[in-house]
């Protein structure tokens, strides 16, 4: 029996450990596929991560050895190259690694912090051909920046997300020739100032309400056509625009990786697919917590870190049987509100919840109501979907009610 | 002249809007903190950018670098070059200067290799 099997080594997976080691439990065991601790961090190279915990920017590998470092001075254990295979409802972990073979452990507590995949391209259903020369922008940069390849020369990138815009900065330094970021919606999903220092900073366009509708070449991509799409997301078949290209990067949306949460018996957000968890980041199985983008995709890594640490911490006072009064309170959304982290309340303590918005809105309050009745409300110049938003709750607003509503309301 | 510029420093990126006179800014609206104040100030005279990028290590892998310090936009490429034709000695700490004094910065390691 093991007090506390973390599945995960990432910004959530070791930020998640150090908390409860922090909180007393040693016995603790960290599960990562790959061979290096770290998660995705190791090949986002750019700068940005760390302003809000470190109050610098640091870069994504200094990020994660800031973690690193710390799991090694506390001598917390964890197993490299281990496929963790299931996990079922009563804390048993089954994985596998070249040392130990198929290997099982029970644990006390287990934290669920695989992080998320890319949508692929055999999601989004582009007619043409199958060529070389089309990668999801991770898998892209993962060659440039861990392996020294440059995926090709001429490149169009459909997707504004971040990963989007920072591999077609690094692709135009590396001497390639970024032609186009498209994008779907008329918004970009990506921060501002990666729309900045990544596209405009090199002349690159960003044609918002763009798709790719076709894709050439036999061997190897040779170009793509894109349109402009209508209010419907429809293309619109005038506005067709042939771009020579050997390669397509997608950034098209990032998904939690929650086939271990689902044979735990764990229940998932439709909106998230995440888990559904409380402010202790506590699933519906007593026992397993989740955190870091396998609960809901972040912007930030620093968020990771925060929301890590409340479930490390929690689930440490939960392998020290500490039971605190429990309450029951629901959290729904009116749908311009998409979703909230947690989703649900169950002790009588102040909580920050944090959720996105479906589309831009200007001028908005995101106001909470109660039993009917108005309880909390906070004023937002502007928010958008790529940005997620927070408010503290205190806990006077959980008492004498089982459901609170998230609205947000024009001002 | 009136300049609109999205801040770079921090993820919450401001829209600003700059009020420039003979080269010389006069005013900056839309800043949250004061770093906002001092990008935008710089980005109308002299902008200036961070840098990162890989090099090639003796033993052909790639280490992660960066400059310690912005170094001016348009140097972004001169500097790329010098890095893309310079390699790196095993091993490598976090924070080992690789290259020194490259318009006006060092070239430091960010990963141990």
């Amino acid at each position: 029996m093991t007090d506390l099997v973390i599945v995960g080594s990432g910004p959530a997976g070791m930020s998640a450990a150090i908390a409860a080691y922090e909180a007393g439990i040693r016995d603790i065991l960290i599960l990562e596929r790959d061979n290096r601790l770290g998660g995705i961090l190791g090949q986002c190279i750019h700068n940005g991560f760390g302003l809000h915990r470190f109050g610098e920017e640091l870069t994504g590998p200094e990020y994660a050895w800031r973690y690193e470092e710390k799991v090694r001075a506390m001598n917390i254990p964890f197993k490299l190259g281990t496929m963790v295979l299931d996990i079922s409802e009563d804390k048993v972990i089954t994985a596998t690694n070249e040392e130990d073979g198929i290997f099982q452990i029970k644990a006390k507590a287990i934290i669920l912090a695989m992080g998320c995949r890319e949508r692929s391209k055999g999601a989004l259903n582009i007619a043409g051909t199958r060529p070389a020369g089309i990668f999801s922008a991770g898998t892209a940069q993962k060659f440039v920046n861990i392996e020294g390849y440059m995926p090709g020369k001429n490149v169009v990138i459909l997707g504004s997300g971040d990963i989007g815009l920072i591999m077609a900065r690094r692709m135009t330094l590396e001497g390639a020739k970024v032609h186009a970021v498209c994008e779907l919606m008329p918004y970009s999903g990506g921060l501002a100032r990666n729309i900045e220092q990544c596209l405009n900073d090199f002349g690159i366009p960003l044609k918002l309400s763009h798709t790719v509708v076709e894709i050439h070449g036999k061997e190897r991509l040779t170009g793509v056509t894109i349109a402009k799409v209508d209010e419907n997301r429809r293309p619109i078949p005038e506005t067709k625009e042939y771009i020579t290209c050997d390669t397509l990067l997608l950034s098209v949306g990032l998904i939690p990786e929650n086939e271990l949460s689902k044979s735990a018996g764990v229940s998932l957000d439709r909106v998230t697919s995440g888990a559904i968890v409380d402010q202790d980041r506590q699933t519906n199985i007593e026992g397993i917590y989740a955190c870091g983008n396998v609960l809901h995709v972040h912007d930030l890594v620093d968020y990771v870190s925060e929301e890590a640490e409340i479930a490390g911490k929690s689930a440490a006072a939960y392998i020290r049987g500490e039971k605190a009064e429990s309450i029951s309170v629901g959290i729904k959304t009116d749908g311009k509100i998409r979703y909230t982290v947690p989703q649900k309340i169950t002790q009588n303590k102040d909580v920050n919840v944090y959720f996105r918005v479906s589309d831009v809105f200007r001028n908005v309050t995101v106001a909470v109501y109660k039993n009917g009745e108005k309880v909390f409300t906070k004023k937002r110049p502007k928010v958008a979907p790529g940005e997620m938003e927070s408010v503290k709750l205190s806990c006077e607003i959980f008492s004498d009610c089982n459901e609170l509503e998230f609205r947000l309301e024009q001002n | 002249m009136k300049r609109e510029l999205t801040c770079i420093i921090c993820p919450i990126g401001c829209s600003l809007e700059v009020e420039i006179e003979d080269g010389v800014v006069k005013s900056v609206k839309g800043n949250t903190c004061i770093r906002g104040k001092k990008y935008a100030e710089t980005e109308c005279t002299a902008p200036m950018r961070t840098v990162t990028t890989t090099m090639k290590c003796d033993d052909g892998s790639v280490v992660p670098v960066k400059t310690d310090a912005p170094i001016p936009k348009e140097k972004m490429f001169e500097l790329m070059e010098i890095v893309n034709n310079s390699v790196a000695h095993l091993p490598i700490s976090v924070g080992d200067v690789i290259i020194e004094n490259v318009f006006g910065c060092n070239i430091v390691a960010t990963k141990n290799m």
